[in-house]
Parts: C-alpha cells; sequence; structure tokens
C-alpha cells in the first residue's frame, strides 16, 4: 500500500516499488491528463509537479513520491500560477495536437513560480520539453504572457 | 501526397470475403497485404474545391448536423483532428453557410460510411496529403447553406409565412426588422427543420460576403488542449478492459516460436496471459505497467521468418550503397522537354552532383496504440489512431472474420500524426488489439512503447537523386536532368499498378517533378530500387516533397554558383513566365527585410548569411528564406521567413500555425533526423538517439500568407520542404560548404 497526495487529495494504491508514478496516476488513479511520451524522461509529455519541482512522471518511481505534494495538469486550473499559465496558453493558441501541452503546461508552471520573467534563456532552459508540432514559438510567448499576469 | 495516392484511396468500399482464421490467415490479416483489395488506383483529375464538383453527400444534413436544445451544433468530419485545425476549419465554413457561430460548434471524427467520403467526387474519405479543406470545402458549404435553407422553412411553416420573407441572424432565423422583428432559435426549429426534405441548390453567400470564411478565427477546444481534457486513443477507458504490452520481433520477419518463460512470466503481478502473435509476443495483464514489466522479462525464441522479412546483415550504409549503385541508370520518363542529349552536347559546362536522405519516423508523441472490444451482439468496436475510418473499418473485419458492417471505428482526436496512421499493415496495432481480445474474450488496449513505436513505424524511405545541369558561355542552363531513386510509399502499399504508364512513384519524385522553374530543355525520370520488405515504407509531412525539394533547390543554388549568379536572382530569372510564382518570392524577400545574402556581421556579432528556397507541394506554393550562423560546427537558424500561396483562404490564422509547425518538423529532420539500422533491426528507437528539434533550436517563423485567388491549395505540409534547401543554401553562403547529405548533424562545419 502507498499513500500519496496527489492536487491536495490523499490516495492510497496497491503499488509495487519501481512503479513510475506515471502509470499510477494513469492506470490506477484514471488521471489520463498526463502523458506517456518516451519512459525514458527525454520527451517530458509526462511532466507533473513533485513539491514544486517540474518532474518527469515515467521515470519516477512511486515510492519516492510518499510524502510529497503532487500536482497533475487535472488540477491546474486551480493552482494560483498554473491558472494563468493556462489562459496565457489559450491566448497565445498555443496547443495544436496538444498531447504534449500537459507537461509543456507543468513545466512552464514550475518555471514561472521560481523565475515569474523568465527571460528567453531562462525559458530554454526550464522548456526541454519535446513538441512535435514545432509549437515553441508559441511556446515561450504562452509564458510572457502569463508572467506578465504574475 | 500526390494525386497518385489521392486516386489510390478512392475505391474504398470494403472487399466482402471471409477470413482464414488459420494462423497463415490471421498473420495476412496483420501482415503488408493489407491494403490490396482495397484500392484500385485509377488517375482521377482533382477537379475539387469549386462549387459544381461532384456533391453527392452535401444534402445529407441530418447525418452530419445536429443542433442540440442548447444551441450547440454538432457537426461530423470526415476528417481527424490532429492539431492541423481541421475541425475548426470544417466549422467555420459550414458557420458562413448556416449563419451560426462558428464557437458555437462541437466538432467530432465521423464514423466510417458512405455518407462521409467527401474526396474524389464522393468517394473516398481519408486525412492526408492536405487535402481536407480544399476537398471538401464546396461540400461544406453546401451543406451549411442547405441546412440553413431547411431552418428557415421550418420557421416558415411555423410562423406560416413564405419562407423568402424570413432570413436568419447567427443562430435564428428572423422575420421582419427594427421593432417588429421576431426570431426563432436554430435550436428550437432544429427538430422540425430535421424532417423535412433538404432543398437542391441551396443558395451559397457571395465570398464577396463572407463573414467567417477568411477571418482569423480561434481554433476549437484550444483550452482543452492546455488542460489534459482531451481523450486521445491511448486514453480509451472501456469497462472490463485489460491492458496489453507487445515486444516485436527484434528483426522484423522473425516469428515468436515459444515463450520460453511463459510460466514465470504469468506468475508476475497482474498478468493475465501471454501471447504469440504474428511477428510480436504480447503480456496481457491488469494495468499497461504489468504488462509491461512482464514483456520486458520475457524470453523469446525468434525464428520461422515469415511475411516482410529485414536482411539480417542489412546495416547503417545498406540501403545508400543500393542507391548509389543504381545512380546512372536509365529511368522511367517523368517529365521531358526538348532533346536532352543535344542540349547537353552544345553545353560548354556541365555540373553534376548527387544528394541523398535518410530513412525518417513520424516520431508523433502520441505513442501507437489500439482498443479492441468484441460485443455479445457479434460486433466488434475498436478505437484507434486512424487517419482513413473506412480502410480501418475493412481491416480491422478481416481480422476479426467478421463483415465490416459489425465493426464500428472510434478515432479519436491524434496526438499528432504527420502521416503515421494510415493502414500500414503491421505498422498499426489494431490487428493485434482485435486478436487479443478475442483471445482472452475481454476489452484489450495495446499500448506500444516508444521503443516499438521506433521499430515498426512505417518510414519516410530513404532516397537519393542525381542532378546534371549544362549551362552555356552565358552561364544560362541549357540542359536540365534530375532522377530520383528509390521506392515511395505508393509503390509499397499500392503496388506498381498505381504508377501509371510509364511507373512513376510520385511519393518519391514529387519536388523533382512539378517545379515552376522553365528550362528548354529537361528530363527528370525515376529510377526505381525497392527497399527491403522488413523496413515499412510510410507517408511523412509533405512526402517526397520532404527532401526532394531539398534535393532539387541545392542543385539549383550550385548552378547559381557555377554560373556566378545570384540564387534569388536566378530564380526570378527562371519564373519570368508566372506573375504568381514572382509574386510569392517577392513576398518572402519583403517580409525578410528584402533579399540580403550576405554573408553579413548581425547585431550580436555573429556572422550570418540567408538561403532561399521555392516548393510548389499540394496545390499550395511556397518561397522560404532562412538566416542562419554555425556555433561549435552546428548551424544555428536564427530566422525563417515563409510566404505561401494557397490560392484561397479558410483562417489565416491557422494557415501561420502550419507553417510554424511545418516549418519545424522540417528543420528537424535537416539537422538531426534519420532512422539507423544495425544488423537488420532498428537502431534508433528512442528521442535520446533519434534526435529532433526542440525549444534550443527553434528559429523564429514569419509568416506572409498570399492569397492569389488560385485553386485551393493544402495548407498542412507545405511549409515543410522548403525549410532544409533555404537552410543548406545559407550554409553555403557562409561558409563555403555545400550540404547534400541528410540530416546536416553528421557533417561538421567550419566557422563561418
Amino acid at each position: 500500500m502507498v499513500e500519496l497526495t496527489v492536487n491536495g487529495v490523499s490516495r492510497t494504491i496497491e503499488a509495487e516499488d519501481g512503479t513510475p508514478l506515471l502509470w499510477v496516476l494513469r492506470e490506477q488513479l484514471g488521471m489520463t491528463g498526463t502523458k506517456f511520451g518516451c519512459g525514458i524522461a527525454q520527451c517530458g509529455a509526462c511532466t507533473v509537479l513533485v513539491d514544486g519541482q517540474a518532474t518527469r512522471s515515467c521515470s519516477f518511481p512511486v515510492e519516492a513520491a510518499v510524502g510529497t505534494q503532487i500536482t497533475t495538469i487535472e488540477a491546474i486550473e486551480t493552482h494560483p500560477i498554473g491558472r494563468h499559465v493556462v489562459d496565457a496558453w489559450v491566448e497565445a493558441q498555443a496547443p495544436q495536437c496538444g498531447y504534449c501541452q500537459s507537461g509543456q503546461v507543468m513545466a512552464a508552471t514550475a518555471l514561472l513560480a521560481t523565475t515569474p520573467k523568465p527571460t528567453r534563456d531562462d525559458i530554454e532552459a526550464a522548456m526541454t520539453n519535446i513538441c512535435r508540432c514545432g509549437t515553441y514559438n508559441a511556446i515561450a510567448r504562452a509564458i510572457s504572457l502569463a508572467g506578465e499576469k504574475l | 501526397m500526390s494525386a497518385g495516392l489521392a486516386a489510390a484511396f478512392a475505391a474504398t468500399m470494403p472487399a466482402r470475403r471471409p477470413v482464414n482464421l488459420s494462423r497463415r490467415g490471421m498473420f495476412a490479416a496483420a501482415g503488408a497485404g493489407l491494403f490490396l483489395g482495397l484500392a484500385i488506383p485509377v488517375r482521377a483529375p482533382r477537379a475539387q474545391g469549386a462549387p459544381g464538383a461532384a456533391l453527392r453527400h452535401a444534402g445529407k444534413v441530418n447525418a452530419y448536423l445536429r443542433i442540440a436544445p442548447d444551441g450547440t451544433i454538432h457537426l461530423q468530419n470526415p476528417f481527424v483532428e490532429g492539431g492541423q485545425g481541421i475541425d475548426s476549419a470544417v466549422a467555420q465554413i459550414v458557420a458562413e453557410e448556416l449563419d451560426a457561430d462558428p464557437a458555437a460548434f462541437v466538432v467530432t471524427c465521423a464514423p466510417p460510411g458512405e455518407d462521409f467520403r467527401v474526396m474524389q467526387g464522393g468517394n473516398a474519405r481519408f486525412t492526408g496529403g492536405s487535402f481536407s479543406v480544399r476537398s471538401s470545402f464546396a461540400h461544406f458549404r453546401t451543406l451549411g447553406a442547405t441546412a440553413r435553407a431547411m431552418l428557415i422553412e421550418a420557421a416558415a411553416q411555423r410562423l406560416a409565412v413564405p419562407a423568402a420573407a424570413l432570413t436568419t441572424a447567427p443562430g435564428r432565423v428572423v422575420q421582419g426588422t427594427g421593432a417588429s422583428e421576431r426570431s426563432i432559435t436554430y435550436a428550437e426549429l432544429a427538430q422540425a427543420a430535421a424532417a423535412l426534405a433538404p432543398p437542391e441548390n441551396p443558395p451559397l453567400r457571395d465570398s464577396s460576403a463572407f463573414r467567417t470564411i477568411g477571418q482569423p478565427l480561434a481554433r476549437l477546444g484550444v483550452r482543452e488542449r492546455s488542460t489534459g481534457k482531451i481523450a486521445y486513443a491511448i486514453d480509451t477507458k472501456v469497462d472490463g478492459m485489460l491492458l496489453a504490452a507487445v515486444v516485436h520481433a527484434p528483426r522484423a520477419g522473425a516469428q515468436p516460436a515459444a515463450v520460453t518463460n511463459e510460466d514465470a512470466l504469468k506468475a508476475l503481478p497482474g498478468v493475465h496471459s501471454v501471447h504469440r502473435l504474428p511477428g510480436a509476443v504480447a503480456v496481457v495483464a491488469d494495468t499497461w505497467w504489468h504488462a509491461k514489466k512482464a514483456a520486458d522479462q520475457a524470453q523469446i525464441a525468434w525464428q520461422a521468418l515469415q511475411g516482410p522479412v529485414m536482411e539480417a546483415d542489412f546495416g547503417a550504409d545498406t540501403m545508400l550503397g543500393r542507391l548509389k549503385a543504381a545512380a546512372g541508370t536509365h529511368g522511367n520518363t517523368a517529365e521531358e522537354a526538348g532533346d536532352i542529349a543535344v542540349a547537353f552536347s552544345n553545353a560548354t559546362r556541365v555540373i553534376e552532383a548527387q544528394y541523398d536522405a535518410p530513412y525518417l519516423a513520424h516520431a508523433q508523441m502520441e505513442p501507437t496504440s489500439a482498443t479492441a472490444r468484441f460485443n455479445a451482439d457479434g460486433t466488434l468496436d475498436v478505437w484507434v489512431p486512424n487517419q482513413a475510418p473506412d480502410i480501418f473499418q475493412a481491416s480491422a473485419a478481416r481480422t476479426a472474420g467478421i463483415e465490416p458492417s459489425a465493426v464500428r471505428i472510434h478515432s479519436p482526436p491524434l496526438g499528432g500524426f504527420f502521416g503515421r496512421h494510415f493502414a500500414y499493415g503491421a505498422a498499426n496495432a489494431h490487428p493485434q488489439a482485435i486478436l487479443l481480445a478475442k483471445a482472452v474474450e475481454r476489452p484489450v488496449k495495446v499500448i506500444w512503447t516508444r521503443e516499438e513505436e521506433f521499430a515498426r513505424d512505417a518510414y519516410r524511405p530513404m532516397a537519393l537523386a542525381t542532378f546534371r545541369a549544362g549551362l552555356n558561355v552565358a552561364g544560362e542552363i541549357v540542359a536540365f536532368h534530375a532522377a530520383g531513386h528509390g521506392e515511395g510509399p505508393i509503390t509499397r502499399h499500392f503496388g506498381t499498378g498505381a504508377l501509371g504508364t510509364p511507373a512513376v512513384d510520385g511519393s518519391i519524385m514529387e519536388g523533382l517533378t512539378g517545379k515552376p522553374y522553365r528550362f528548354a530543355t529537361k528530363r527528370v525520370e525515376f529510377v526505381p530500387v525497392p527497399h527491403p520488405p522488413g523496413i515499412n515504407l510510410g507517408f511523412w509531412r509533405s512526402v517526397g516533397h520532404s527532401m526532394n525539394d531539398f534535393f532539387f533547390e541545392s542543385f539549383l543554388d550550385e548552378i547559381a554558383a557555377a554560373a556566378n549568379k545570384d540564387p534569388f536572382a536566378l530564380r526570378l530569372s527562371l519564373l519570368d513566365h508566372s506573375d504568381r510564382h514572382r509574386t510569392l518570392l517577392n513576398a518572402a524577400a519583403d517580409l525578410s527585410g528584402g533579399w540580403r545574402r550576405g554573408p553579413f556581421t548581425a547585431p550580436d556579432g555573429t556572422r550570418r548569411a540567408r538561403g532561399v528556397a521555392m516548393a510548389s507541394p499540394f496545390g499550395s506554393e511556397v518561397a522560404t528564406i532562412a538566416e542562419v550562423s554555425i556555433s561549435e560546427g552546428e548551424v544555428v537558424v536564427h530566422d525563417i521567413w515563409v510566404a505561401i500561396d494557397p490560392g484561397r483562404v479558410v483562417n489565416p490564422r491557422t494557415i501561420a500555425e502550419q507553417v510554424q509547425s511545418a516549418a519545424a518538423i522540417g528543420l528537424s529532420s535537416a539537422m538531426y533526423e534519420a532512422i539507423e539500422f544495425d544488423r537488420g533491426e532498428v537502431a534508433t528507437r528512442n528521442f535520446d538517439t533519434y534526435r529532433v528539434l526542440r525549444r534550443d533550436r527553434m528559429p523564429q517563423v514569419h509568416v506572409r500568407v498570399v492569397e492569389s485567388g488560385a485553386p485551393m491549395g493544402g495548407v498542412g505540409e507545405p511549409g515543410t520542404p522548403g525549410v532544409p534547401p533555404a537552410v543548406a543554401n545559407a550554409v553555403f553562403a557562409l561558409t563555403g560548404q555545400r550540404l547534400r547529405s541528410l540530416p546536416f548533424a553528421k557533417t561538421r562545419l567550419s566557422g563561418a
């Protein structure tokens, strides 16, 4: 038995040690907003916040998440920064297919929490998530827009 | 995608034939023979987009539209949304003629069926070739106008007035004006209107009066796509389903003789069962993670090569060697003007070059998956990422051994596609899901790992082109010869019979053919060189153009250099006959602040230069300029300026976004991407070894949409092919190094 705090709610699940947090979220908690992309922490589609840090959940064992605050895309619109990020994403019309965007929004939320007015270099350093639709410029614009609201 | 492919898809009525459920039958159902019998290729004219084309489904209002009591307009889309904005585009077109708010639409991908075959004169349906808007523009306009007429008629009956006394405002039928105006909402009228006969030839709005078509409207579903609320195929949840992970044969064609530790696997947490499938082993479990953990540990005895087989010694250079060996072979004529032999004999100077491009993966962010559920009534539901529901219905029926009419295909939004989700035989997961659901008598969802995705994609084929140009004393081109070598996805999936006479594979030749430049004497030919059967071939964003425009436009710059001419001026001179192309080329130059080749020193101190290229993909015209510098031996692209002329525009904002996206994938392919083989196995199986463009190398992309009024062209793909040559030509201008082999990352560039 593992006890997790996901989006402020305590959840108890059965999972062997080593099970990636991603699959606990998707399969055991039914939270499919967090996406499977590569399984090796390369693409960032699975990014969630663990104690506010952008974390690639496909490679983050569930036991390491015990005692932390996990935030997923499902709660982003009630997150004090995340809701501005989402509004900016909509304003900039950032997503195309949208598959990577949960991870992008989470990564941007973590960035803006520590760096409300990120420079281009800050964005480059923090936003390493892959978008195959190539929405990188729209994402950068959205991050700047969100920063203006903070 | 070429006209050849579009035509090849034209006859897609599922073949009704019994299915052999023997092992051999199962294999055939999942194998590369899948396409055969589906398509009778014909070279049909592409007279679409204009009213008057066959619109045999445009009166079927009730099949497409449902207006809910809350005013929401539910629209069935023959095309699948995968980021290209097609849901929004069709809503925007219908909204114009229906007289409705485009934001009131909820659009879903339609099920298979006759009613939704809106392409090719009402006979075909697929999402690809940048065909969606241009092939359905007239259909959706007429559909919207028909629905509007029915709503007006319903209001006329209710109010007991002639229909001619009524008009519409967005979402309602209106009687009278000013103080005496009264109106009834579409929602109130919907039920009565649906019972009416659709009128023939409803009046269409004059294009000068368009209010939504041509506007930069926001796309639908952007908030949902920003908050994880879209359910892609991989998110499908079905009551009672089990999850499956698969391990394909390391070398395509090998079959699983046995899983030697099957008992041990079954003892692992959550594991339900272990299955041998054509070319793969599957573990079925209560969760996908349990299935994957067990599949990772499976000890499989592979043997009995069967079906499309990969060569055991196929390595990094095997195919390139074959293509190079074929260079110079006489090919089939694709384009010809004048006597090329005589022209070359009169040339004072001949320049030659050879170019090549590697296999590419689609690398869409959503890995392939499929879910299958057999129902008590004998029907089958399949949720699968796909670009052609009718073809997948037929394929699923054959695998399941039931009638196509008993198969429901669900087509969720795609997490990217770029050509990945056509029916590619063993590159699709739905046959596995169906076979497993049948075996375990429960619904099954198969999810491929990223490694399986890379190893079993249908790749953009490796190809090689040779060029030869004869110049006269003045440096003018008097003879031009180009030859494309290889095998394209049209040959592979539709057979040589689809290639016409002489046999020319458009999916390997487009971009060498169809160029706008005028050469007095030229010959373009196709040299067939087959790929191993074990390498699946697919349509990759902009298909043949994705490599051929790089080859052609780079060589054109080589000609310019040899003739000591400016490459921009050379292009203008070769386009003397075409106002449309010269206008577009000048638009790109204007957008970039005027043509400036360089090298020059940028404000940040870096040495930079610019390159230019043109492309004529999918009915649209594109001119591209790129500005580069060199850092640590690698090209850095700072800005890309694209002028695109799609003839006519539905949504300029979406077009600009699609050009951004297409430019990104074009640059990614030029700089980094290549599928590599080692001893018959795919060696590049995740994003650590298959490098793609990330944020840190994304240039600014500036787009100008030029609406020339020409017949409507495509939008999703045309932004891709101009980017690699524009960048390569800029690199040459900066360094003098001519890049002739993709991707650029394998060539270390000298500092400028």
